[in-house]
Formats: C-alpha cells, structure tokens, sequence
C-alpha cells in the first residue's frame, strides 16, 4: 500500500455567527435600547482592538462548518464527495486548496495542489481570450512556459480558434465556459480538486469535459471531485466520501454510497415496522411490515431507474369472512397520485394466517425522483378500509446516466417513463 | 516531492519561497491592469500625465505666485512643486488603489489560493509604472528650465526605495483593516485629501519653523519628498538629515507594521470576504 497523497485528520472548521435575541422581548423601552447598544459597541471596540472577528447581533454562536474530519486519499485515487447542501463539501474543498485555515485538526499534503472551484476564475471581461487564457492559467498557478506549450491544446479544446483576440465580453456564454474549462483542464498537478464544474454548458461540452476528467484520472493523477450529479460521480469516482452536517457520514464505493445520500433526502424510510404501534389496523386486519428492496432483493433506500425494485408487504388477517387485500398508493414529490397497485384477489384465501405479498416494480418504469407510498389493507366488498397510512414507505429512484442510450443528459420530466417499442423505416 | 502541513495557526515556514513562486501571478495582475486601464479609457497613458500636470500648475499658481511662498535660491516654483509632486502621487495613487484591490479581486480570493500579499503588491507595482510615466515630464521640465543635475541623482534609486517603503508599509496595513471594517474606505480619500497639504508638495519645508521640523518628519513622506528634491533639484534643497532619519524608522515601523498585519489576517480573508 503506497503513501496516502492526502491525509486528513480531525479536521474542523468554524464559523462565528451572530443571532439577534432582542426580537424575542415583547417590547422595548428606550432605557433597554441604550444600553444593549452601548453594551454592543463596547464589545464591538474590544473586538476590533483584539482583532477579532466583529459580529452583528447580540448572541455569538460557534458554528462547525466540518467537524472530525478524518480520510485518506491514495495516490491516483478518483475520490468523489458527495453531500447535501451545507453538508460542508465546499468548505472541505476550500481547506484543501488552502483558501481558508482550518479551525482544527491537520492536513498532510504530498504535491501540488491545483483547485478548480469555479470556471473562469479571474477572467476579465475586457481582456481578449488570448489574454484570458494566460491570466486564468497564471491565476490557477501555471507557468507561462508550461502555458505557451498548451496554448494551441487549449483553443483547439475550447473550439474559439476564430475568436482568440476578441474581448471576451463579447463571448458568448457557452464559448466563455468553454474557454476557462479548457485552460482548467490542462492544468497538470499532482492532485486536482473540483467543484461543480460540470454543471456548465450544453450536453455535447458537458460529456466532453467528462471525457477529459476521465484522462486526468487514468494518467494516474489524484482527483477529488464535488457535484451533485450523482451520474458524474458514478463513472468518475473509484470511491466516494459522504458528508453530513459537517462529518464524515460514510467512505466506500460511489455505488452504496449514492443510495445513502438520495435515501438522506427528507425521511427517506424503506422498511417499517408497525407491530406493536397498536394502531396498525382493526379487529379484521393489521399491517405487520412493509419494505422496499432493489432488484437483487437486498434492502435499500433507493432504486436504479433501469433495474425497479420489490415491495414486501406483511400483514395479519385476524377474522375470517372478509378479503383483505394489501393495496399501494404511490404518489410523487408534488404529492400527485402516481398509481395505486393491489394483488390479485385470485391469489388471496381470506383464512386466518400471516401472509407477505411481493410486488415487482418494473424497471424503465417510475422515472427518476422521489415518491411517497401510502400502505393500506382494505377489504373490497363490504368496501372496509382496515389500516391506511398516507406516508407510509419514502424512497428515490435515480438513474445512472451511463445506462442511458441517448446522448442527451439533461432530467427527463414525467412520472412514468416506460420503454414502448418504436421503428423507423426509410419510406422516401 | 513537496509535502505540504495544513494546521490551524501555523506560520508557514515557506511563506516567502511561495511568494517567490507566484512572481509571475504578481506580473499577471499588475500587466492585466494595465493593460485594462488603458484599453478601457479613450486617452490612456495621457490620463497618467493630466493630473499631475494640472496639479502642478495650480499649485505653482496658489503657492509661488498668490502665497508668495519662497523657494530656495531661486529653483524655478514649477520644478519644486513638481519634484514633490511625484512621490505623492505614487504614494496616494497606491494606497487607494492597494486598499480596495482584495475587495475587486474577490472573486479570486474565495477561489484560489496565492499569497494575497500579491494582490496589493500588484496594485502598486501598476501605481509605480504610471510614476515611471510622469517622471518622463520631469526630464521634460528640466530640460526646458535648463536645470543641471548634482552628483546626488545618483542617490535617486535610494529614495525610490524608501517611496515604495513608505508606501507599502501603509497600503498594506489599511488593505488588510479594509477587508475586515468596510469604513476604511471612504477614510482613505480623506487621508490623501489631507495629506496633500500637510506634506511638503506645494511648498519646501525648509518653511517649516527650526523647532517644529523633527515633529514634521514624523510624516514619512516628509522625507521621501526632500530626498527626491535634494536628488533632483541640487544641493540648494538641502536635506534635513534628522527629520529624514525619523522619516526613516517611521517607515521601517510602518512596513513592519503593515506586514505584521497582513499576515495575521491574510488567512481570514476568503472567510471575510
């Protein structure tokens, strides 16, 4: 086992925040006003003759932005870092690239450190492009040797041969993204830490940059990569860091990992158990358990657009007489009712007994997003609702882009996205 | 291979090896706001030239002829004024550029890392090309007045130096409070407004009273400007050399100064920003 290139331990990061605590009074008087002012500008003078940071508000609150931070990355590793919003990945990358100190904890790092948080960094809108590609690759720290020897890789891969001396103010957007990821993606350190870049221009450029990602890491160079495309991070990245709330929630491979996060959306719940809630049906029929697994069978918290899924649904029936029949409200994020799928009365005996339905949900069917499935045992005929619970199982299904067979790579809308079977014949 | 350590509070030990390394991001920023400045005006270099003119011309106007103001041994007033001139452009021309240039490069701050001591320094070195500029008229009114130059030219590069000191020092103290209290800001305006007319520009300190003369060195341009007249203008403005010594280690405490307090807060910038 080599050397980890990066090595991160215990790392924090805080931030001050200031919380305002007067809103809270009922109401002031002048008196109170005065002296909560004086009170502030006194610590507000105190803190700027000891340097410190001056905040707004009366209460000071400590925030952990990362907290306990602790990896390795080996050499040549494509680690992708995925995370919810304010889940602190950005600050992570920032620490990385040394923009900002760490609070606590240590970073041990073995070569040069190139960051690329954001394209086009420093490009000025009245330089032309030649001008722009020296600048932004002086600012990402190449020499203007190691510039001069790309200069003519880098236009031919931002495709602005013919615009090389105009302003770039007159670019337009597409070829002003084109140009900064082109100068980014020769850059040439040991270890690159991105950020979101792929979340720019047109599907082409997009799969383009994804290409050249793809040769930065086979030519054996370290890659730490942020996006929230989880499609990028699945065909980038050899393994992937979960963050949450500031820690590191999980390391592993891209796959687990990405269920992990979809699944952390809101209270994503495959598996409940409702024995012994005491409110899980009536005298008739009670809803035991209920869970969602992947295509293999295994438990999980989201499912592959391509591959669907199995729901188990376990209930009890208590009295006979009646059909009892599991029936599966599906409804999607905006809360509009998908579908409701039941099993087969013909395969239902209405005995005493615990019984588990299994319901196969086809894969190329729901399309990729979140839904909601209300569980309900029911008995048709006298028409008797036994148990429903609105929300009762949470779960994603996304979509590994790779699986995809068009070349587009945008969200397809819709709720259902079945597969039909279509032709085309030359008939002129 | 270089192993870098990222710890909170640690003086980084290769801090001027990496300043080093970056020269040429320093070239890069000072070159593109050149060549911003003059693309973006209509006049371009002329701009650099206009207003120390002017000023000059009015100062020559209000000081030599209203107020009467002597000069020493008859050097022609426009010569005076002018030699005082150029060091306070270069140093009020690079403290207002300085203090803002980390808020208009914001953008790079929170996005890349570089010793942000490059930032300020760039400014500067802009500042310092457009005193380059001006010097050309100095030549020009020399030759026009007919004046020699004394063996002291020689000593000129010296005070050129001790300019840039005496401007860095400051400019770096205000850029950094600058990123921190936004107030700093509209201070600066002030402070070169003023500074103007209390340094010796339109005038020779050697109006100065005897007794008050030590006060008003502690003003380091004091001494930056009657060096640049000594060197240019001959032995009749002759130095004051303690007011210069005290100009002296009030530049060297600035300069300390100013650094200390970069440094200290360099590594907040991109949280402040």
């Amino acid at each position: 086992m080599p050397d980890p290139v990066i090595k991160v331990e215990n790392l924090g990061k805080r931030y001050h925040v200031g919380h305002q605590t007067s809103s809270q009074e009922r109401y002031t008087a002048l008196r109170d006003v005065l002296a909560r002012n004086a009170k502030e500008f006194v610590r507000k003078t105190k803190d700027i003759i000891q340097g410190k940071q001056v905040i707004q508000g009366d209460e000071i609150e400590d925030f952990w932005a990362l907290k306990n931070v602790t990896f390795e990355v080996n050499p040549g590793e494509v680690i992708g870092i995925i995370g919810r919003n304010g889940a602190g990945k950005s600050t992570l990358l920032k620490v990385l690239s040394r923009i900002t100190e760490p609070s606590e904890g240590r970073i041990t790092i073995q070569g040069r450190v190139a960051s690329l948080l954001e394209v086009g960094t420093g490009f000025h809108p009245e330089l032309t492009g030649r001008e722009n590609i020296f600048l932004n690759g002086a600012i990402l720290g190449m020499s203007r040797a190691e510039i001069r020897k790309k200069f003519d890789e880098i236009v031919a891969f931002a495709e602005v041969e013919k615009f090389l001396d105009t302003p770039v103010k007159r670019y337009s957007s597409g070829m002003y993204v084109r140009l900064a990821f082109a100068v980014a993606a020769h850059l040439e350190p040991e270890i690159l830490v991105v950020d979101e870049v792929l979340a720019v221009g047109d599907a082409a450029f997009q799969k383009k940059c994804l290409g050249k990602m793809k040769d930065v890491a086979g030519h054996g160079r370290t890659v730490l990569f942020v996006s929230h495309n989880m499609s990028a991070v699945q065909s980038l990245c050899e393994s992937a860091i979960f963050l949450n709330n500031g820690s590191v929630e999980a390391l592993g491979k891209p796959e687990e990992l990405i269920n992990r996060y979809l699944g952390s959306f809101e209270t994503a719940q495959t598996a409940k158990d409702y024995r012994g809630t005491g409110a899980n049906g009536d005298s008739i029929a009670v809803l035991l358990e209920a869970s969602l697994l992947d295509h293999r069978g295994e438990t999980t918290l989201a499912l592959d657009f391509y591959e669907g899924g199995i729901l188990e649904v376990t209930y009890q029936i208590l009295k006979r007489g009646y059909l009892p029949v599991p029936n599966i409200h599906f409804f999607n994020q905006k809360g509009d009712y998908v579908m409701v799928i039941g099993e087969d009365k013909r395969n239902l005996s209405g005995e005493e007994g615990i019984y588990k339905s299994t319901i196969k949900i086809p894969g190329h069917f729901l399309n990729a997003g979140q839904y909601t499935l209300g569980l309900a045992i029911s008995t048709i005929e006298p028409e008797i609702i036994h148990f429903y619970d609105r929300e009762g199982l949470v779960f994603n299904v996304f979509e590994n882009m790779e699986k995809r067979d068009s070349d587009y790579r945008n969200e397809i809308p819709g709720v259902v996205r079945p597969k039909f079977h279509s032709k085309t014949i030359r008939v002129c | 291979m270089n192993l870098l350590v990222i710890e909170p509070g640690r003086a980084e030990k290769n801090y001027w090896r990496d300043l080093w390394h970056y020269r040429e991001l320093f070239q890069v920023l000072a070159w593109r706001d050149l060549s911003v400045r003059y693309k973006q005006t209509v006049i371009g270099v002329l701009w650099a030239l206009i207003r120390p003119v002017l000023t000059m011309v009015v100062f020559t106007i209000i000081f030599g002829k209203l107020a009467k103001m002597p000069s020493p041994l008859g050097t022609p007033y426009p010569l005076l004024v002018f030699a005082g001139m150029l060091p306070w452009q270069f140093f009020s021309t690079a403290l207002g550029d300085a203090s803002n240039s980390l808020i208009g490069n914001a953008n790079l701050i929170s996005k890349v890392y570089f010793p942000r001591l490059i930032v300020p320094l760039a400014t500067i070195a802009v500042a310092f090309v457009d005193f380059l500029i001006c010097f050309s008229i100095m030549i020009l009114l020399m030759v026009w007045y007919q004046f020699s130059l004394g063996w002291q030219v020689l000593l000129l590069p010296g005070f050129l130096a001790l300019a840039l000191g005496a401007c860095i020092g400051p400019a770096l103290w205000i850029t950094a409070l600058n990123v921190k209290y936004r107030d700093f800001r509209y201070i600066i305006p002030f402070l070169t407004q003023f500074g103007l007319y209390v340094s010796p520009v339109g005038f020779s300190s050697s109006i100065v009273p005897e007794q008050w003369r030590l006060l008003y060195s502690i003003n380091p341009m004091v001494g930056v400007i009657d060096g640049f007249r000594w060197c240019l203008l001959g032995g009749d403005c002759a130095i004051y050399w303690p007011g210069f010594a005290c100009s002296l280690v009030v530049t060297v405490f600035f300069l300390w100064l100013g650094i200390r307090q970069f440094r200290k807060m360099e590594k907040s910038f991109a949280d402040l920003i």
